[in-house]
């Protein structure tokens, strides 16, 4: 679950890692009170999109007058935000963030991974902040320092130190940093987070350490012990299409096609994905409804991908271990008739009762189309699809 | 022998008496499976399925000399009776829970290194669909008529797609020795490499068939594992062709986020290590049967 930049701040700051001043506006109104609470000669109006790449996009923009703050956020509010990380739908920007700008000295990459291999928080950070990560592999690989921390005992000072002295910081810097760092760390194993992003970080003209953007997710898997943070979630910032499945407990993610997919387990929905794209045709979803496929289900994840305006064809592919095939029929029957969908339904079932499981479908006097193997199913989906659109 | 469980495997269930657990206890039960008994805390002394409850994990060991242990408890206390498992001398666990924080399976992973490798416990899952060496026993959540026995190894992340793999193979008259499941998250008991040096050990081996997808290190680190040692044919079908870069596909862990973690790249390393591949998810039996005529031929 991702999180909004002030957000993280907030967060942040209760570990000890110093933000700039700021505050959250919803219209140009409050954005004005905002920066002359601030006081000051500069501020900078922030889009809260849960996205990266917001200041190439327009999205932040530095202002000298309270007017230039008002007609900055008459332009982002209530916008679509387009990163290269969005996609082109873009992002709605609803709240705004105005910070008093900082005299940036030097930029600095500081985050925070899960390291699958070594299976420990990882710190990972390069004196060439301000870029993104991958630039930064890219073109100054030699930059980066990576520092894994045991578990058992947690980050250590001496391990913060060695990040902050790898990074070239002046002697007057390290303390500031080493605090930086371990109040980073906490904040990460803390509140379950599964990725901590400070980019930049920078020392000030005036020699203090400040966090001037902050990415925060968290581990969707934590959730239940972090109340604190599952209250953080936007809904406003994720494909509504998702926002729907996901509230009814279906795992499920929208993709730009017309095949609407319906399967059980993720592996097997990830394979009929490959299947659908190997036949020629472009999926409009993933959708795993779980290792037991009950009727209510099968009911709930059709009305999930037939809130996909762009689904011309829905492939159902069920592979029936614990339950059986013809009670996955009987469900994929019932919601058929239930929610009166007229495009055509490639259904393909194996495993237990498979025999009794195709014999409702086709006797169902429904257009449904029966398919044998996921090779047959992805085939008939995609020529049905063709046919509709 | 099969890897890691047969006949004789004397097993607990690890969260018993709850539904999930009783209805899967059940199904293994009558797949031939030795289920000696459970453990759920507070419920010790009762008996349950036929068989004897105990409230702690060391406790059920000393009566039963149980070797193996399955874990079907809630996502919040899992990674506890993992560690519980270790602690009692468990040598095989299966844990099929879904949702334990990726923080709690740092810790059991930590914790497991407190014993030497020797005799530390073996941990396949979590997320996963469990393990089964087919006409033996069944340590796990799958319908066990799907897989025939014989001599084809299966290690797998997906549960559905493994039994694909199982009921393809069955069709072309291919069997299985034993299907392992490794599990859908981030952080794992044992990889794909883990397993395939169990399958290295097993006479009763003669191919593997391994079934990746998108996210994390692991295929990539087993295909080097296959190139340098292992002397069996591997077949490989790697999920998430289609899957874009950042997103999360149903698994904790299937998410592409560094070089090397997408489908392509895993499927172009996999191959480089002379590893077969299957192109498509419905030719997984296939290309095995492939690899295994060509085999017979040589």
């Amino acid at each position: 679950m991702d999180i909004h930049e002030y957000q993280a701040k907030e967060l942040l700051a209760k570990f000890g890692v110093p933000v700039p001043r700021g505050g959250l506006a919803y219209s140009p109104e409050q954005a004005v009170y905002r920066a002359h609470e601030l006081g000051g000669a500069r501020w900078v109006v922030k889009a809260q999109v849960h996205s990266g790449a917001r200041g190439k996009a327009g999205g932040i923009k530095v202002c000298s007058q309270e007017s230039e703050v008002e007609a900055a956020s008459e332009g982002l509010l209530g916008k679509k935000l387009v990163t290269i990380q969005t996609g082109p739908a873009g992002k709605l920007v609803s709240r705004l963030y105005i910070e008093e700008a900082t005299d940036i000295d030097k930029e600095i990459y500081l985050s925070f991974v899960m390291d699958r291999a070594a299976e420990r928080i990882v710190v990972v950070s390069s004196a060439a902040g301000g870029m993104d990560i991958e630039e930064i592999s890219h073109s100054q690989p030699d930059t980066i320092i990576k520092v894994q921390v045991d578990p058992a005992v947690g980050m250590q000072a001496f391990q913060a130190r060695e990040v902050a002295f790898g990074l070239g910081a002046d002697p007057e810097i390290i303390g500031k940093l080493e605090r930086v760092i371990l109040g980073c760390y906490r904040a990460f194993r803390d509140l379950d987070a599964s990725m901590l992003e400070i980019n930049p970080l920078v020392i000030t003209k005036q020699k203090t350490v400040v966090a001037l953007d902050a990415k925060m997710s968290f581990d969707e898997n934590a959730l239940f012990r972090r109340p604190q943070i599952a209250e953080l979630r936007d809904k406003s910032q994720e494909d509504p299409r998702e926002t729907y499945a996901n509230d009814r407990g279906l795992s499920y993610v929208g993709l730009d096609g017309d095949i609407g997919c319906i399967v059980n387990g993720a592996g097997l929905a990830m394979a009929t994905l490959d299947m659908i794209k190997l036949a020629g045709g472009e999926p409009a979803n993933f959708l795993d409804i779980g290792g037991g496929a009950s009727p209510e289900r099968v009911t709930k994840s059709f009305k999930a991908v037939l809130r996909d305006k762009n689904v011309k064809a829905i492939l159902v592919n069920v592979f029936a271990g614990i339950n059986r095939c013809d009670w996955v029929a009987k469900g994929v029957v019932d919601a058929i008739k239930e929610l009166d969908i007229q495009i055509p339904i490639v259904v393909r079932l194996a495993g237990t009762n498979v025999e009794e499981g195709r014999k409702i479908i086709d006797q169902s006097g429904l257009t449904m189309i029966s398919a044998e193997t996921l090779a047959d199913a992805a085939n008939k989906a995609v020529s049905a699809a063709k046919k509709a659109a | 022998m099969a890897i890691f469980i047969n006949e004789n495997t004397p097993i607990l269930v690890q969260g018993f008496t709850g539904r999930i657990g009783t209805f899967h206890a059940q199904e293994m039960i009558d797949y031939g499976t030795n289920v000696v008994g459970g453990v759920t805390p507070g419920k010790g002394g009762t008996t349950h399925l036929g068989r004897p409850v105990f409230n702690t994990m060391k406790g059920a060991v000393d009566e039963t000399n149980a070797e193996a242990s399955i874990v079907f408890v809630p996502p919040p206390f899992a990674a506890d009776a993992i560690m519980e498992a270790a602690d009692a001398g468990i040598k095989y666990c299966v844990c099929i829970t879904d949702g334990i924080p990726t923080q709690d399976m740092i810790r059991v992973k930590r914790y497991m290194r407190r014993y030497k490798k020797e005799g530390r416990m073996v941990l396949t899952g979590p997320n996963c669909a469990g393990t089964i060496s087919p006409g033996k026993a069944m340590l796990g959540i799958m319908p066990g008529h799907i897989y025939m026995p014989g001599r084809v190894g299966i290690v797998g992340r997906s549960g559905t797609l493994g039994y694909e793999a199982a009921s393809q193979l069955k069709a072309l008259g291919i069997g299985v020795s034993t299907s392992v499941g490794i599990g859908g998250d981030p952080i794992n008991g044992s990889s794909f490499k883990d397993v395939l040096e169990h399958f290295a050990q097993d006479p009763e081996t003669d191919a593997v068939m391994m079934i990746g997808e998108i996210g994390g290190p692991q295929e990539a680190e087993a295909g080097q594992y296959i190139r340098d040692h292992f002397k069996k044919p591997v077949v490989a079908y790697i999920a998430g062709l289609s899957a874009p870069k950042g997103r999360r596909m149903g698994h904790a862990g299937a998410i592409v986020s560094a070089f090397g973690e997408s489908a392509s790249e895993k499927v172009d390393i996999l191959s480089d290590c002379g590893v077969a591949i299957a192109p498509t998810p419905s030719e997984m039996g296939a290309t095995v049967q492939k690899v295994l005529s060509a085999r017979k031929a040589a």
